[in-house]
């Protein structure tokens, strides 16, 4: 039919303009980078000093930041969320998991600077006075927690980030936990699987998929997420082993000096910190999706 | 008579509902079912659909429960115990009774093998040399064995529909369960598939005691021993199956099975 034709027709340039967007905007990030990546070269990446006013440009410890405190992120978010979503489905009457989904999906819309707001005034003093102390007291041979307790830094970052994305990754969970067949679990049920074993059989094991997908959107989010992180993590370029040493992520600094870049070499170099924020987040992304899709075919 | 003799004759009550009632939050599915399903033989239940006969099947394993807000009342006696007794334990109950869904189900990430091991490894057991020789006594007692001994580790959803309910019966065997449980297992797959499985039900039933939903009255013609008539939540009447097909004592029996309702 005519009118059908036409409709694909306009469905394909709907998505041949977002393909065309999507790749306008690489080429535009790497072409604003150039003059940055050919005066500091490789080392733009490895390097960890950061001096706009001396033309030194390293991102190595922002990169670093943005992978350290997104994966603590998801350390703290992951487990939370599966539990929180697993009692949404399996074990809550409905009446009540529903009033909880609906506060999970209100926390989801609270904009990140109340976050960052909440972080600076609760969550850090809160780190600095009762957690990091207690954490060095008792572990200071771990290197993570040794240093002292500062309140803001890497460790502010992540629980932050993680508790910014534990209602969309809550939200993500109890979907795919939502579509597992109740067939399977009654599989499990009628072989005489108890609560817990039908909840690890029926849809744990049947939702690793799904549930890794949910971990890729949430991993995502926490490594672009920046308002609420440059509020907590102490904005310093460096690379410590401690959880409670400042830190910096590839977005936070591009927030921080975005205003005062004046040179046109430090403009590049923010845009080259954008163009490798964009390239971590696609890589995390391909790669995950390339090993699920291997796991789902092994 | 000798108490051998009239053992032969009235072989032992395997499973019994004595007035059993199911719920779903208030409407009641089931109403007041009283019936003795023998051992080692082949009860069916037939009725239209909706009448109550996959709530009635489901209470026998205590699984109707397991839906929120649903529950049972009356009596289940499994060889003389009553099942829905204060303190039982339903999973406990359900390791002694196997059950096969209309739709085949097995688990998808797991291998034939696993799948047909799941319920032993649920009881605890581990070693290989136990289960091996059980898997391959299921699957040879589900009529699955030859088509899958050599992808014993491939995962069983890449199977047909059939082979897929031959697995899930293999599955509900494994555990030797002394009653299994199906509610219209052979509706969801073609005409040779469900040969398969009635054969194979004919020989199961020397060792088991099988409980059969069908909407198909020829198959519960074909296979089963007794047969019980359901239409909405009662139990009209039950009784040896050639009775029951050939003359039935209640006029919406025999409605139902000339086909004149249904
Ligand atoms: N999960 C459920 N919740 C509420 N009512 C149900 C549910 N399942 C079945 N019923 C009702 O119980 C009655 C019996 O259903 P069922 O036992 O499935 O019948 P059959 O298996 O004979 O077709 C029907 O009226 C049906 O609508
Ligand atoms: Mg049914």
């Amino acid at each position: 039919m005519k009118a059908d034709r036409i409709f694909i027709q306009i469905l394909r340039a709907a998505a041949g303009v977002s393909l065309l967007i999507l790749a306008a905007f690489f080429i535009q990030m790497f072409w604003s980078s150039l003059p940055a990546l050919r005066a500091a070269g490789m080392s733009f990446f490895s390097g960890t000093d950061w001096d706009p006013n001396q033309d030194v440009f390293g991102a190595g410890a922002f990169i670093y930041g943005t992978l350290v405190s997104s994966l603590l992120a998801l350390l703290i978010a992951v487990p939370i969320s599966v539990a929180t979503a697993l009692c949404l489905t399996e074990i809550f009457p409905a009446k009540i998991a529903g009033v909880i989904s609906f506060l999970v999906e209100m926390l989801a819309a609270i904009p990140s600077v109340v976050f960052g707001l909440w972080g600076v005034f609760v969550l850090s003093p809160l780190l600095r006075s009762s957690v990091q102390p207690f954490l060095s007291e008792r572990f200071s041979w771990i290197p993570l927690f040794s240093g002292p307790p500062l309140g803001i830094g890497m460790m502010s970052a992540g629980v932050i980030l993680a508790i910014m994305i534990t209602p969309t990754l809550t939200a993500l969970a109890r979907e795919v936990f939502l579509s597992i067949p109740t067939l399977q679990r009654e599989a499990a049920q009628a072989l005489g699987a108890t609560r817990w074993e039908t909840i690890w059989i029926a849809v744990l094991k049947n939702a690793k998929s799904g549930l890794w997908g949910a971990i890729i959107l949430g991993w995502g989010r926490a490594l672009g997420e920046t308002m609420a992180v440059t509020m907590v993590i102490g904005n310093r370029p460096q690379i410590s082993a401690s959880l409670f040493a400042p830190a910096q992520t590839l977005a936070a600094v591009l927030a921080n000096e975005y205003a005062e870049a004046t040179s046109d070499l430090h403009l590049s170099a923010l845009s080259a910190l954008g163009f490798t924020l964009l390239l971590v987040s696609t890589i995390i992304h391909l790669g995950a999706k390339f090993w699920i899709r291997r796991g789902r075919e092994s | 008579m000798s108490a051998d003799e009239q053992t032969k004759l009235q072989p032992r009550i395997e499973l019994e509902t004595i007035g059993l009632q199911a719920y779903f939050g208030e409407t009641r599915a089931v109403h007041g079912v009283s019936l003795r399903m023998p051992r080692h033989r082949l009860t069916a239940l037939i009725g239209p659909s909706g009448c109550g006969k996959s709530t009635f099947i489901r209470c026998l394993n205590r699984l109707h429960e397991e839906i929120p807000g649903a529950r049972a009342e009356g009596q289940v006696l499994l060889e003389g115990e009553d099942i829905y007794r204060r303190g039982v334990d339903p999973v406990l109950i359900r390791r002694r009774i196997g059950m096969v869904f209309q739709r085949p189900n097995p688990f998808p990430t797991m291998s034939i093998y696993e799948n047909v091991a799941s319920g032993l490894l649920l009881a605890g057991v581990k070693d290989r040399r136990t289960l091996d020789p059980i898997v391959e006594r299921s699957l040879k007692q589900a009529a699955l064995w030859d088509e899958v001994k050599d992808q014993l580790k491939r995962t069983g959803t890449r199977l047909s529909g059939g082979q897929q309910q031959r697995l899930c019966i293999a599955r509900a065997l494994a555990v030797e369960p002394p009653v299994l449980l199906m509610d219209e297992p052979t509706s969801a797959l073609d005409p040779i598939s469900t040969a398969r499985i009635e054969e194979l039900l004919l020989e199961l039933k020397k060792a088991v005691t099988v409980v059969m939903v069908t909407h198909n009255m020829q198959q519960a013609a074909r296979i089963s021993d007794q047969t019980a008539f359901f239409l909405l939540g009662d139990m009209v009447e039950s009784g040896p199956t050639d009775a029951i097909f050939t003359n039935p004592k209640d006029q919406r029996t025999e409605q139902y099975i000339t086909g004149r309702f249904g």
